[in-house]
């Protein structure tokens, strides 16, 4: 059982979570996911970690309401508990320290496991440049959180609502038309992770990219998660979660991914309907 | 450990087993047939998740229990991991002392009512039985366990086994299934405080995740944990040892060893064509949603599929676990398909009896090759090469090889892969210091004791894929040597 110590509205649907779990807090690094579990009738979703305070003891999670999981999690408040949080989970990021700039690109909520990489990275010396994309202004999550570690951040929004109108790969051309680019880190939605690692693909940049796929243990127990990577077979949990960008297989990893969706959608009314009685 | 023979012996010369042994001629208890478990007819059975095995009644038990000669050299305890004092213990049953004979069991078994369950018996202890060797059937001794182990749970008067005065020293168990649960409760019972470290938020490992309800009830593991419980033992679901902290943060706050039980993890798969297509997935993720998850219910959140036309991939105990699962799903047809022919199957004579009376279909020499999906990405259909026996191989198993040409293609709509498993890299990787073979599984000596001095190993994360009564043995023995070794270094 995890306590609540803070909750924080980003938009209708994505919020951001502070919550206790001391030993993860010291364990993290960037890159490292949580399993987490709400309700003894609850399913195991896993949650990349945006933060954590050593001292409080205490890690941050930023989810968007999707599924019943999410939308479980989204209507706990500060006081609550979280049934199950276990981690950390996954290999971390790999920072080293890079001749060019470090692009680091997030879209939607994939700006929170972002955040700690871009951190490291500044760290470790890099030039960091964050572009950070979104359907509109509401959706873009972290920006100043994002500003103070980023030495400079392109804001992209679909309509144009916010920064520069377009998608996140017309953000990333930009930036590799004027400033030589070591490694790309991307993190985001499976298709705008494809067509990302496409652009640089073109220019030859190494590129990582964070995938969220279905699990179970979180273990490498189950292989729930698994994925063509470079034509092997691997396990997000524990192979992953971060991949050459060039080498996954995200035709693949998006067919799986919706491979529940018939279950899902049918939870997810069904959680609704209860919700109104 | 050795049997403490001069102890066996005068146990059996005290009164009340004398008199027992003495009450029937050894020509007449052999003259007696063994006792029939009880089984839920099959056409019910595979329809809902109640146990199938009924268990005996106080009588047959007794009856079964008359058939034991109480041997002078018991052959059945050589074959038993955890050297349980089988005699004592049916001979108890036999003159009606059934907590008795509970206890006798408890003494060197942490979970009589699963080793009863799911031990492979007629391999262990029934395989050395007198009556084994006389081409005759062995004693029931796995029914009788069970029924002794229910017995006593049923009687609401779980005996505590006797506790060595609490020493102070913490020691830890990684994994919670059947080798660190047994470790558990022989490092309790010799006073030591011992904290169980579980990465799933239950506890039972494999008794939980692994092992379906209608072959051993969750009921009865948790009732064995909470004996546990009262013995002092400390679990820590949701804590994965090289994650959350490693050995020597553990050390840092007082640990003095470690026995790691961590299981054997990643599941394996074949690496043919289609095999990552939608409906496809390994027996330890089916059997861990519907089991661990409960899935199959509707009020879980976690979904699982409930496939039509099942082919379960594979011939051991999980396969079985799996085929028979999928038919209480609903499945209208559910093929077993495995590469060798019926006798090389590894799964229990017992679980492919059941599998076969529940109609389980059997494509034996058929081997998957190719899995074809649809324009959604969901596995249609699974080309079979079929395979013919050839020479065998350096464990005497004949070796399946393909029939040139010869292919069949059948359709389903989900896959469920029970090729083995591979040992879980998780705290190798977190602990240098602990080498591993080739095969990935931990290195221990004799005395199950790893390249660390402080850290034992045993189970599958040693032994590569096992049952659970060789782990609970591995359990036992390193909880022995693992004692040795803190006394000696005081």
């Amino acid at each position: 059982m995890n306590l609540i110590v803070a909750k924080e509205l980003f938009s209708a649907n994505v919020a951001k979570f502070v919550v206790e779990a001391p030993r993860i807090a010291k364990s993290r690094r960037a890159g490292h996911f949580v399993i987490i579990r709400i309700g003894e009738d609850g399913e195991r979703i896993p949650l990349t970690i945006a933060g954590s305070d050593v001292e409080k003891g205490t890690i941050t999670l930023v989810v968007q309401r999707i599924g019943v999981s999410t939308n479980k999690l989204f209507n706990l408040n500060v006081g609550d508990y979280i049934t199950d949080v276990v981690g950390p989970l996954g290999q971390a990021t790999k920072i080293e320290k890079q001749e060019g700039t470090v692009l680091a690109c997030g879209g939607g909520v994939g700006v929170a496991p972002l955040l700690p990489i871009i951190q490291a990275h500044k760290a470790a010396g890099n030039r960091v440049v964050a572009v950070l994309a979104a359907r509109t202004k509401d959706l873009i999550i972290l920006e100043d959180e994002v500003r103070k570690s980023a030495d400079e951040v392109i804001i992209m929004t679909d309509d144009g609502s916010y920064g520069k109108k377009g998608v996140v790969t017309v953000g990333m051309e930009d930036v590799i038309a004027r400033e030589k680019v070591s490694e790309a880190v991307v993190i985001g939605p499976a298709i705008m992770m494809k067509f990302a690692a496409l652009t640089t693909k073109k220019y030859d940049i190494p590129t990582v990219v964070s995938l969220n796929t279905v699990m179970v243990d979180g273990t490498g127990m189950c292989g729930a998660c698994r994925v063509t990577v470079g034509g092997k077979t691997k396990f997000v949990c524990v192979d992953g979660p971060e991949f050459d960008a060039h080498q996954v297989d995200f035709d693949g990893m998006l067919a799986r991914m919706a491979g529940y969706k018939a279950e899902e959608t049918a939870a997810l009314e069904a959680w609704k309907a209860a919700q109104n009685n | 450990m050795a049997i403490d023979i001069e102890k066996l012996k005068a146990e059996r010369e005290e009164a009340w087993r004398v008199e027992v042994r003495n009450a029937i001629k050894p020509k007449d208890r052999m003259a007696l047939e063994r006792v029939k478990m009880t089984e839920v007819d099959p056409n019910v059975r595979n329809k809902s998740y109640v146990e199938v095995n009924e268990g005996l009644t106080l009588e047959q038990a007794r009856e079964e229990a008359k058939r034991c000669l109480d041997c002078p050299n018991p052959g059945c305890m050589t074959g038993c991991p955890v050297e349980i004092n089988i005699p004592k213990f049916i001979k108890n049953i036999e003159r009606g002392e059934i907590l008795e004979a509970a206890k006798t069991i408890k003494q060197t078994s942490s979970l009589p009512a699963v080793c009863g369950r799911v031990c492979p018996q007629e391999k262990q202890c029934e395989s050395q039985c007198i009556y084994t060797k006389s081409k005759k059937q062995a004693v029931a001794i796995g029914y009788l366990e069970r029924f002794a182990a229910d017995y006593e749970r049923h009687s609401g008067k779980m005996a505590i086994p006797e506790l060595a005065p609490a020493n102070g020293i913490k020691v830890a168990a990684i994994g919670s299934g059947p080798a660190g649960l047994t470790f558990a409760g022989d490092m309790a019972k010799r006073g030591y405080d011992v904290t169980v470290f579980e990465a799933l938020h239950e506890i039972g490992g494999v008794l939980k995740y692994g092992i379906p309800e209608f072959r051993l009830p969750n009921s009865i593991v948790e009732a064995e944990i909470d004996n546990l419980r009262k013995m002092g033992v400390k679990f820590e679901p949701d804590f994965i040892v090289g994650k959350t902290a490693t050995m020597d943060d553990l050390r840092a706050e007082g640990f003095k060893a470690f026995f790691v039980g961590s299981g054997a993890g990643l599941p394996r798969f074949m690496n043919i064509p289609g095999e990552n297509c939608i409906g496809i997935m390994s027996s330890n993720e089916y059997l861990t949603r519907v089991n661990l998850m409960g899935a199959a219910d509707p009020k879980k959140d976690t979904p699982v599929f409930f496939g039509k036309n099942v082919v379960v991939v594979g011939g051991g105990n999980t396969a079985m676990d799996s085929v028979r699962t999928a038919k209480r799903l609903g499945a209208e047809h559910v093929y077993l398909v495995y590469r060798r022919s019926m006798d090389e199957m590894p799964a229990r004579k017992e679980e492919i009896k059941h599998a076969q009376e529940e109609g389980i279909e059997f494509m034996l020499l058929h081997n998957p090759i190719e899995y074809i999906a649809d324009e959604k990405g969901r596995v249609k259909q699974a080309v079979l090469q079929v395979m013919e026996l050839g020479e065998p191989d350096e464990r005497g198993r004949r070796s399946p090889v393909p029939v040139e040409g010869k292919t069949v293609t059948i359709d389903t709509d989900m896959v469920v892969v029970s090729v083995g498993v591979s040992p879980n890299p998780l705290i190798p990787n977190a602990h240098p210091e602990l080498h591993t073979t080739q095969k990935g599984t931990l290195e221990a000596n004799d005395a199950l004791q790893t390249t660390k001095e402080d850290v034992f190993a045993g189970g599958d994360i040693v032994r590569g894929g096992a049952t659970v009564i060789l782990a609970m043995g591995d359990g036992r023995k390193a909880a022995a040597s693992m004692d040795e070794y803190l006394k000696s270094k005081k």
